[in-house]
């Protein structure tokens, strides 16, 4: 599941941007519209183009609202075996997050994080606390602030699969955001 | 002999219960090539119902589980004796027999007690080696069997018997996604008589028994975070140790009592401290940024062995507790891709551990490393091996491990040749502790 809202906000970020630069594309066409307008001195025409850059603006925003949703939604994040850092690919999300407790200081959240069952439980359980602050650091980089965050490792004590799989092990090496 | 009623005892949600567990049933799996035959005769009993426990069956299976000996089957003995006078030792030796146990339960007169009296020969040399009437209630048999077969141990092999020991472990129920009931139980070695000490539905983790045998610490998240608790095993009686932000975990008595060795993270990254129990104050033995944990006493109450991944992987390392955190880190450990969770045997000079050899090979294993020679002995051959404990007597081990996707409880002799295994009847056991000598 998270795996799939992964893909998801992955595919979004990309037709965001291609969006994005539409706009912008579409911006520099306006411009030259307006200014033909102005020469001319048509009100109508300068209101079109005030129109259609007000529309701009919110598609840009309304774009923007939902990727940082999806963002926000996305609370799972995966590790590499024997890896307490997070992944690359996670970074713009995270950054998100942290934005959005930088904006929002009465939010609170709890990092959770696991580890698979290989290895001793309580390697595990440091393991998971270590994975739980790698993402909490990336966060304060962000804006956040310590006190809004807390964070407890369940080493490999609640996993997500019960399975002896490495499709399981994958799933059950996590941060959640709580 | 002193089994205490369990008393119940609310505190709060919490309730240490005197229920009964579904018990383990041992099965063995490996013995070795040439165990020393021995006659165990059913012993006799005058009572008019039968008992509800078969002493010579219990010594049979306790004495067969070390893998030492090998019990005669009952259908081929040719006399079954109750006493010295009935014995004819050609009777024996016919059937290749070294050792021969015999004995008879009466009532003891003028009480609700019974009598075992019980005697144990030398077949070869055709001399009683020793005999004893021990004294106790029905619901005691038990007790009086792994007696008599801490006896019949030590004058067969020298070597003090853990007949009479008992295990922790955590048990896991997974019911679903959001709920599962974690219990840490209480259990003969042999995986009877289980009881339940602790339950939650949040994790309980590291059970570890206090070396005079009567309290346990362990891990609780009832809190929502890792905390450490002691226990009262006899009145359930239990209070909060630790309350330090981050992980709070591993406690581990000291072998004189006095300290409980601990994992605090609130400096920022896991580090092994020492709490004295009289004034609650806290000595820092590592200092260091990466993770040091699973600390374990050495048997003078000197030294910590512990893990740490320092050098990047878990290795094992060793500190005096005297230094404090300028105290010097001593690695143990380097041949190993994984080497954690170790433990001195009594004799001071091999480490029982989990290692993973290779990061190719995948695969957890226990194995005793050798501080002399420094060789390393395997001695399991499952995948997911962890929480090694040695018998208080230091013959056999216990562990973890996973088969066919269930979590149960193995043991292997220190030589490993001897296994035997402890399945649950339910869900997961796992985190297997064993108790100092109680009797």
């Amino acid at each position: 599941m998270g795996t799939h809202s992964m893909k998801v906000l992955k595919s979004m970020i990309l037709a965001l941007s291609i969006l994005g630069l539409a706009a912008c594309s579409s911006t520099g066409d306006e411009e030259a519209v307006a200014q033909t307008a102005d020469t001319s001195g048509i009100d109508a025409t300068t209101a079109a183009a005030q129109r259609a850059e007000a529309e701009r603006i919110a598609r840009e925003a309304e774009a923007r609202r939902l990727m940082e949703q999806a963002a926000l939604n996305t609370t799972v994040f995966y590790f590499d075996f024997d890896v307490s850092e997070f992944m690359a690919s996670d970074r713009d999300v995270l950054a998100i997050h942290g934005r959005n407790l930088a904006a929002n200081s009465s939010r609170r959240i709890r990092l959770e994080g696991h580890a698979d069952e290989r290895g001793t439980r309580e390697y595990n359980l440091a393991l998971g606390e270590r994975r739980s602050h790698s993402i909490r650091d990336y966060l304060v980089v962000n804006g956040a602030s310590l006190s809004q965050i807390e964070t407890v490792s369940y080493g490999e004590e609640r996993p997500a699969d019960q399975g002896q799989t490495e499709a399981g092990y994958r799933l059950n090496r996590r941060v959640e955001i709580k | 002999m002193k089994k205490s009623i369990f008393q119940i005892l609310l505190l709060g949600l919490f309730c240490a219960r005197a229920v009964s567990a579904a018990d383990l049933n041992i099965e063995i799996t490996q013995g070795i090539d040439n165990p020393i035959p021995i006659a165990i005769v059913p012993f006799t009993w005058e009572g008019a119902n039968a008992l509800g426990e078969d002493v010579a069956e219990i010594v049979s299976a306790d004495l067969q589980q070390v893998g030492e000996f090998r019990a005669l089957g009952r259908a081929n003995m040719l006399s079954m004796p109750d006493e010295a006078s009935e014995v004819y030792f050609r009777d024996w030796r016919i059937l290749a027999q070294d050792y021969l146990l015999i004995g008879k339960i009466n009532h003891s007169p003028g009480s609700q007690l019974v009598q075992v009296q019980y005697e144990f020969f030398d077949v070869t040399r055709e001399q009683k080696l020793i005999g004893e009437v021990l004294t106790g209630s029905v619901e005691q048999l038990r007790d009086i069997a792994h007696e008599i077969s801490n006896v019949v141990y030590e004058q067969v092999t020298g070597n003090r018997g853990a007949f009479s020991t008992e295990i922790l472990y955590v048990s896991a129920q997974f019911v679903s996604q959001d709920l599962t009931y974690y219990k840490i139980e209480k259990a003969d070695y042999d995986g009877h008589r289980s009881q339940v000490l602790v339950e939650s539905q949040e994790p309980l983790m590291s059970p570890a028994w206090s070396p005079d045998g009567r309290q346990i610490a362990y891990l609780s998240f009832e809190t929502d975070l890792p905390r450490i608790y002691i226990q009262e095993i006899a009145t359930g009686e239990r209070r909060q140790i630790t309350n330090f932000p981050g992980i709070n975990s591993s406690p581990v008595w000291s072998p004189d009592g006095t300290k409980l060795a601990m994992v605090l993270s609130k400096d920022g990254s896991p580090d092994i401290y020492v709490m004295d129990l009289m004034s609650s104050e806290l000595t820092r033995l590592t200092d260091h940024p990466r993770v040091d944990t699973e600390p374990s006493w050495t048997a003078d109450s000197r030294s910590v062995v512990f893990t740490s991944d320092r050098t990047g992987q878990p290795q094992i390392y060793q500190v005096p507790v005297s230094g404090g955190s300028g105290g010097f880190a001593e690695r143990l450990t380097f041949d190993c891709f994984y080497c954690a969770k170790a433990r001195f045997l009594p004799d001071g000079k091999n480490l029982v551990h989990v290692r993973r050899g290779t990061r190719e090979d995948n695969s957890y294993s226990i194995a005793i490393f050798n501080m002399d020679s420094q060789r390393v002995i395997t001695l399991t051959d499952t995948s997911l091996d962890e929480s090694p404990s040695v018998a208080p007597n230091g013959s056999m081990i216990m562990f973890a491990t996973k088969v066919n996707g269930r979590g149960i409880l193995d043991a292997v002799s220190i030589d490993g040749r001897v296994k035997f295994r402890l399945p649950s009847a339910q869900g997961d056991v796992r985190e297997p502790s064993w108790s100092p000598f109680l009797n």
